[in-house]
């Protein structure tokens, strides 16, 4: 937290976080991790025909340390949970979290020893996309039901 | 056609086979554990049987089925003479043990580390027994039927940390 906190209820706070907000939410920097076949949903999303870049999130940065969305796209399993909340620590605040699919939201179908029972055991999650795999629209939904949350956030909660 | 191979282990090994029986024209045959190694091995070193390529090998569990509880099983394959064999080899479970067929094909290395992994049957002579899929700690052998359904072992740690 450095100056901003001081303007927290002023006028110029409000009119501060609004435009980093609008900023922040049209230059997603996304982190793909992605683990099992939600990511050919992904890339049909991402690539031309669906055009992530329209919303401003056409990046995917291959360092958390350059990116502000993880896209959890997968099963994880409990051999991988580690690595995951690893990559996670890495990201720079800002940063949210979308879990892609029905294995990241709730470990899905795969209700057994070895998968993690939803991502959100392991990591803070903003948004959680259902079906298996899901469609590249719901997957724009859920982008834009993240932009409209990242609209929202106050200056104080912002690192 | 593989029908001769089994009757050349009936005329070899005749002390060492349980049973035989087939499906669909897929030959299996039942051993003993105890002349295991001598039978594979003959199965790969005679020129009309010469299975070099070690299909599969995975474990069976009759849990309050079958007695012996565990059975071992190979798939064999012969590119020379094209043909199929299966292997059954039952053992109890208070003394879940094989010999490692390592020695024979080492393609079978990673599989016998699965099984034990996953089954907890353990291969005598394995060069490298441990586990493969499950993390090191976990505790028991999920494909075990005995082995809780909902029971769950969460890594806690974090990576390169030291619990």
């Amino acid at each position: 937290m450095g100056l901003e906190s001081n303007l927290t209820g002023t006028f110029v706070g409000s009119r501060l976080s609004d435009a980093l907000n609008w900023a922040r939410k049209y230059s997603l920097f996304q982190y793909p991790f992605v683990t099992a076949c939600c990511g050919m949903e992904f890339m049909s999303t991402a690539c031309s025909h669906y055009d992530i870049s329209r919303f401003g999130a056409e990046i995917p940065r291959f360092s958390p340390r350059q990116a502000d969305l993880l896209f959890v796209v997968g099963t994880v399993s409990h051999k991988l949970a580690p690595v995951l909340r690893k990559v996670y620590e890495q990201m720079c605040d800002p940063k949210w979290v979308v879990a892609f699919g029905a294995c990241a939201s709730s470990g899905g179908f795969y209700d057994n020893y070895c998968t993690v029972q939803g991502i959100d055991t392991i990591i803070p999650v903003d948004v959680y996309i259902p079906g298996c795999p899901p469609r590249p629209e719901q997957v724009l939904d859920a982008l834009m039901m993240l932009q409209e949350k990242i609209q929202r956030e106050p200056l104080e909660k912002q690192a | 056609m593989s029908k001769k191979c089994v009757e050349r282990l009936q005329a070899h090994f005749a002390d060492q086979i349980l049973s035989t029986h087939d499906a669909a024209g897929d030959e299996t045959v039942v051993l003993k554990r105890d002349k295991l190694l001598d039978v594979l091995k003959f199965l790969r070193d005679e020129a009309d049987l010469a299975f070099n390529l070690p299909v599969d090998l995975t474990v069976v569990d009759w849990y309050r089925i079958r007695e012996p509880r565990f059975e071992v099983v190979y798939h064999l394959y012969s590119y020379r003479t094209k043909q199929r064999i299966r292997l059954k080899v039952p053992v109890d479970e208070d003394d879940a043990r094989v010999p490692s067929s390592y020695s024979i094909w080492p393609g079978f290395d990673w599989y016998e580390r699965e099984a034990y992994d996953l089954y907890g049957v353990v291969f005598d002579g394995h060069p490298n027994l441990k586990r493969i899929l499950m993390w090191e700690g976990f505790e028991g052998h999920p494909l075990r039927k005995d082995y809780p359904i909902n029971k769950r072992q969460p890594i806690t740690t974090l990576l390169g940390e030291k619990s």
